[in-house]
């Protein structure tokens, strides 16, 4: 007697309805940041978690980079172009330092990371990003980018995965008029430099309550025309 | 063994030079690198998911007989997320054009910026200010040779130039319309409502004005994706002004104030005796 292989019926009765996920050049390594501009400081704050998918890869990754003295870039999404993202910026700093002699403004590398950006507008770097520090008036100044390049000043902002948990609480404490209203209204937070560091400790230890990407520790860096300085905080680490 | 052959960029950079005069410093395209995946539609669909443009917004532009009247709202919206509520919608190119922003912020900032530096080199190279038509033309051919690729604008650029006031509509699927009165977005149909009731030819700048804010206000107050704050320019043969610019929550109180509440007089007790 021959046997005769008879397919499965199984598998031609019951095709799969989904097709197989392909090769993504791109991952999600969790993280917020926060950045608060003020009278004469600016303070920006990261969570230091690094995850892929359910699991922490490491609990103390720098998410912040200074570029120049008065600018720190705080990023968050796929590290890989994150860290891509800031070395081309700090190349291009070091031909703008050798071209002119002195550093870039807050506002002008606002606008080359805004341009770098949109430069990848067919293959983004997956980066969430948030600029600070001071302009040249020594005002605090806050910038804020989505993937592709488009960007804005404000007094505070927040991006990452903890974004939507924090962005109402700042709202509520930090909300002004409207760059846009006119007459013109002094839209800076009336806060100290002491007090709006308090508030970040408070938003991420928040955060961290509900948000899984973001836990271990907050690192905060605070610029001011004394110069720049760091402090760490843990957070949760569940 | 990983193929990493894929993984090669292989760049649009020779076509894309080829359409661009390379001799003009910035006047040629930027040039973009592609990603080599086999499934570049299905990439793009998902970068552009990833990238969310702001596609809600209400703005609108008008010509009449003084010059030209824009206006926008200032939310951008990420699906249900409100990202922002001070985006500027209208972008002032120079002096005398403005052109407005509906679809991808990014897109929008960016070739509005990039056109800005143009319209500057036809000065220098000609001596003579870019027309209204012209700097459209620029536009809209920058955004047809990127058909198909993705881009998301819905821009009105308006000015005055030496035939007068100007509007045109350009859209990133190649489309460049002339008229005299257009509104781009999820909430223009709100907007087209009121500024159809009410436009005359004739109206002062100040009735165009308050039209143009009211246009904005009704849309915004219908429409989720819209809200934040009404910005009215004004375009006139002496240049743009910004005219006004009013939080929507506050315009709704000014346009439908609530009425005082009558108070009904106290019944006195009466003691039987």
């Amino acid at each position: 007697m021959s046997m005769v292989f008879a397919p499965c019926l199984t598998e031609t009765a019951a095709p799969t309805t989904h097709a197989e996920p392909a090769w993504s050049p791109y991952d999600n390594n969790g993280g917020t940041c926060v950045a608060i501009a003020g009278e004469d400081y600016c303070v920006i704050a990261a969570d230091t978690r690094m995850s892929t998918g359910f699991s922490i890869l490491t609990r103390n990754y720098s998410k912040i980079h200074q570029i120049t003295e008065k600018s720190v870039l705080a990023s968050s999404g796929f590290q890989a172009d994150i860290r891509a993202l800031q070395k081309n910026l700090d190349a291009r700093h070091q031909i703008y330092q050798h071209q002119h002699n002195k550093q870039m403004s807050c506002p002008a590398m606002a606008q080359l990371l805004s341009n770098t950006l949109y430069y990848k507008r067919f293959f983004p770097y997956y980066a969430f990003n948030v600029l600070g520090g001071l302009d040249n008036e020594g005002r605090g100044c806050v910038y804020s980018y989505d993937a592709v390049g488009s960007y804005e000043r404000s007094g505070y902002s927040s991006q990452g995965t903890g974004m939507q948990l924090i962005m109402p609480v700042l709202d509520n404490q930090l909300k002004s008029a409207s760059p846009l209203v006119l007459p013109l209204q002094k839209s800076t937070t009336p806060l100290s430099e002491f007090e709006a560091v308090d508030l970040v400790k408070d938003t991420f230890a928040s955060a961290a309550e509900r948000d899984i990407y973001t836990g271990d520790a907050v690192e905060i860096v605070i610029i001011n025309r004394e110069g720049v300085r760091r402090e760490l905080m843990d957070l949760k680490r569940d | 063994m990983l193929d990493l052959r894929l993984l090669e960029p292989c760049s649009l950079q020779s076509s894309l030079a080829a359409c661009a005069d390379p001799q003009v410093l910035g006047a040629a395209p930027p040039t973009f690198k592609l990603p080599a995946v086999a499934d570049l539609d299905g990439f793009q669909k998902a970068a552009v998911q990833m990238v969310k443009p702001a596609k809600g917004t209400t703005t609108l532009a008008f010509v009449f007989k003084h010059g030209v009247i824009v206006a926008a709202d200032s939310r951008a919206s990420m699906g249900n997320y409100i990202s922002s509520q001070t985006v500027k919608k209208i972008l002032e190119i120079n002096r005398y054009l403005l052109g407005t922003m509906a679809g991808g912020a990014a897109d929008c900032q960016f070739w509005q910026r990039n056109l800005g530096t143009r319209c500057r080199l036809h000065e220098l190279a000609n001596k003579r200010r870019i027309s209204v038509a012209g700097a459209s033309k620029l536009l809209a051919n920058t955004l047809y040779s990127y058909r198909g690729m993705g881009l998301s604008m819905g821009t009105m650029i308006a000015g005055w130039d030496e035939s007068g006031p100007g509007l045109y509509y350009v859209d990133s699927e190649g489309g460049r319309v002339e008229g005299k009165c257009f509104s781009v977005g999820s909430g223009s149909t709100y907007a087209y409502g009121v500024l159809d009731t009410g436009f005359r030819f004739d109206m002062t700048v100040d009735e165009a004005v308050e039209l143009a804010r009211r246009a904005i206000y009704h849309a915004t107050f219908r429409d989720g994706a819209s809200g934040g704050v009404a910005s009215v320019y004004y375009v006139g043969p002496q240049g743009f002004k910004k005219m006004s610019g009013d939080d929507v929550g506050e315009l709704h109180y000014k346009y439908y104030p609530v009425p005082e509440a009558t108070v009904e007089a106290e019944m006195e007790d009466v003691t039987t005796s």
